[in-house]
């Protein structure tokens, strides 16, 4: 199979292009900028027939993408960290109105204090908005997920927006050996929008309006319940998707030589592949070590999770991210899918990785080496002690 | 695996350097993994940025530590910072100087290479831009890539004049290095 040696963004905006969207809008923000920078000159260049809407902040990217997609028009948008809390509140109306749109949230700290790089906070702060939320290991999977994205989220039983979510600079600006997806291939796999219901003259109807204790309640259940149909939804694509272009790194979940495992780490994103390597040194010595990779977030595999880990005697959930006031967010649902069942294994949480700060091969060995030795609360690794001390 | 860290100042293409060499070492038909040092780049101040070269897929994703060899744009980071960290004892460090290795006043058992990239990119391509040009001495002194890929990545990344320009100086760094060697 031929690659592309091509920066990570670029990628994702080429499979973007060829998902056909009909509308973009986008505000440029580090570490997000190159991948919608690319959209706009496949616009302006014509190679991508597309309204592109230039906005003055993400609130109204969102609420374009917002609008236009009530048109039955295919639509996409892209942000990270402060972009995407200034667009939280509409991402809850878009989930809530059931459209279908495809977003890119490039992982990225949130402020104060400010800080452009990477951890996954920003995309976490909107677990509970009713988009569904994919993690990518790699760009190969980043870019590939877009196409995988639109067909989940325009799935007539399901009518829900898509975040892909992918680690700032660490892949966005990482170039890689890509399969790059032509056109024809994305139009074999997709196909054009046709939703059931869509803002026309010929057929007036209203998105969003008032409803009352009467009715709200019920939009929440139908939201909860078309999540629960999403597992199954998303397991197809990805197998559908292996089926044409060969490629499979996980449906709900992937694993890395966990059947045989005694010491099982769990994550999310780009830190999987380093972890995967460790994985192979450590087997090497003996110790057996695998990985489990959370594909989506939300929906929450809890079944898949389960059946993959319920031989596992301990579990070292590894993330990028923090509830403060309760440790890490991964690490408590991962808890939670053992509940009521016959064996609990030993579970420990690390919060890494925060704001940018890199994860060596260093800071997985003292994950392993800290999870071994025993059950810890939920634990910062490769904190700075002069820092702390101070 | 081996891995590559260039070391130079915001605006002299450290980035894009990165770039060219992994992407020539992917037309040579290896695994190849480019990245920057991430950070806001400003004009002058010191970059970095990262290259990995494998005959497996590359999985790991945390910044180069222990380089096998270090390219160095611009001499006057000599006293700036510490090139040589973690480089490894078997590996070399190449550097855009006139000047012999002997007289910059490294003290190393590594190997040291000087280029006199910036006066080749100044005679050849007219501008004082010598990130293509040290691939070329790179290829040479160490033969982790290939001229071929050097071109096509050059044509890939700058079609026309503009590339042919830079091959040619790439040419004459890979020369100089060689006769050196001779």
């Amino acid at each position: 199979m031929s690659t592309t040696f091509i920066e990570g963004s670029i990628a994702v905006a080429k499979t973007v292009g060829v998902c056909r969207p009909q509308v973009i809008s986008a505000y440029p923000i580090t570490p997000q900028t190159h991948i919608v920078e690319h959209l706009s000159e496949l616009v302006a260049n014509g190679e991508l027939k597309c309204e592109y809407v230039n906005v003055e902040s993400e609130h109204s990217a969102a609420s374009v993408v917002l609008g236009a997609s009530a048109t039955g028009a295919r639509t996409y948008t892209a942000t990270t960290s402060q972009g995407f809390l200034l667009m939280i509140e509409v991402l809850f109306n878009i989930a809530g109105m059931r459209l279908p749109i495809v977003m890119t949230c490039v992982n990225r700290a949130v402020s104060a204090p400010i800080n452009i790089w990477n951890d996954q906070q920003d995309s976490l702060t909107a677990r509970d908005s009713g988009w569904i939320q994919l993690y990518a290991e790699d760009n190969q999977e980043a870019s590939d997920m877009h196409l995988q994205a639109f067909k989940i989220a325009e799935n007539k039983d399901i009518m829900l927006p898509v975040m892909v979510c992918m680690d700032g600079f660490i892949l966005t600006h990482s170039f890689d050996p890509i399969e790059l997806i032509t056109q024809e291939q994305a139009d074999k796999f997709l196909s054009p929008f046709t939703p059931q219901y869509y803002l026309t003259p010929k057929n007036p109807l209203s998105f969003g309006t008032m409803v009352g204790p009467d009715g709200y309640m019920e939009t929440r259940y139908f939201i909860e319940k078309t999540m629960q149909v999403s597992l199954q939804v998303i397991s197809d694509v990805a197998a559908d998707f292996h089926n044409q272009f060969g490629r499979f790194q996980g449906g709900l979940i992937d694993t890395y030589k966990v059947e045989d495992a005694s010491l099982v780490l769990v994550a999310m994103g780009s830190i999987i592949g380093t972890i995967k390597d460790i994985v192979d040194e450590l087997r090497a010595k003996g110790q057996k070590i695998g990985v489990l990779k959370v594909r989506s977030y939300r929906p929450f595999p809890k079944d898949e999770i389960y059946k993959a880990l319920s031989h596992v005697r301990e579990i070292a959930v590894v993330e990028k991210a923090v509830s403060l006031g309760y440790g890490g967010i991964l690490a408590n649902e991962i808890k939670s899918v053992f509940y009521g069942k016959p064996k609990t294994p030993k579970i420990n949480g690390y919060i890494l990785g925060l704001g940018g700060r890199d994860i060596t091969i260093d800071t997985i060995h003292q994950v392993i080496k800290d999870s071994v030795n025993v059950l810890s609360e939920e634990k910062f690794i490769g904190l700075n002690e002069a820092l702390i001390k101070r | 695996m081996i891995e590559i860290r260039v070391h130079g100042r915001g605006g002299q293409g450290s980035v894009t350097a990165a770039e060219l060499l992994g992407f020539a070492a992917h037309s040579d038909g290896k695994y190849a993994q480019a990245f920057p040092s991430f950070g806001s780049e400003r004009m002058g101040a010191p970059v970095q940025a990262f290259v990995r070269i494998s005959d497996k897929p590359i999985r790991i994703r945390s910044q180069v530590y222990k380089p096998n060899y270090v390219i160095v744009q611009d001499p006057t980071l000599l006293e700036v910072i510490n090139v040589l960290d973690g480089l490894q004892e078997d590996g070399l460090l190449l550097i855009n100087s006139k000047k012999k290795a002997t007289e910059l006043g490294i003290n190393t058992p590594i190997k040291v290479k000087t280029i006199p990239a910036m006066e080749i990119a100044l005679e050849v391509i007219g501008r004082p831009i010598m990130n293509t040009t040290l691939l070329g001495a790179f290829a040479a002194a160490t033969g982790e890539i290939s001229l071929e890929g050097i071109r096509k990545a050059i044509h890939h990344k700058f079609p026309g004049p503009v590339g042919e320009k830079n091959i040619a100086a790439v040419l004459k760094a890979f020369d100089f290095i060689k006769k050196e060697s001779l």
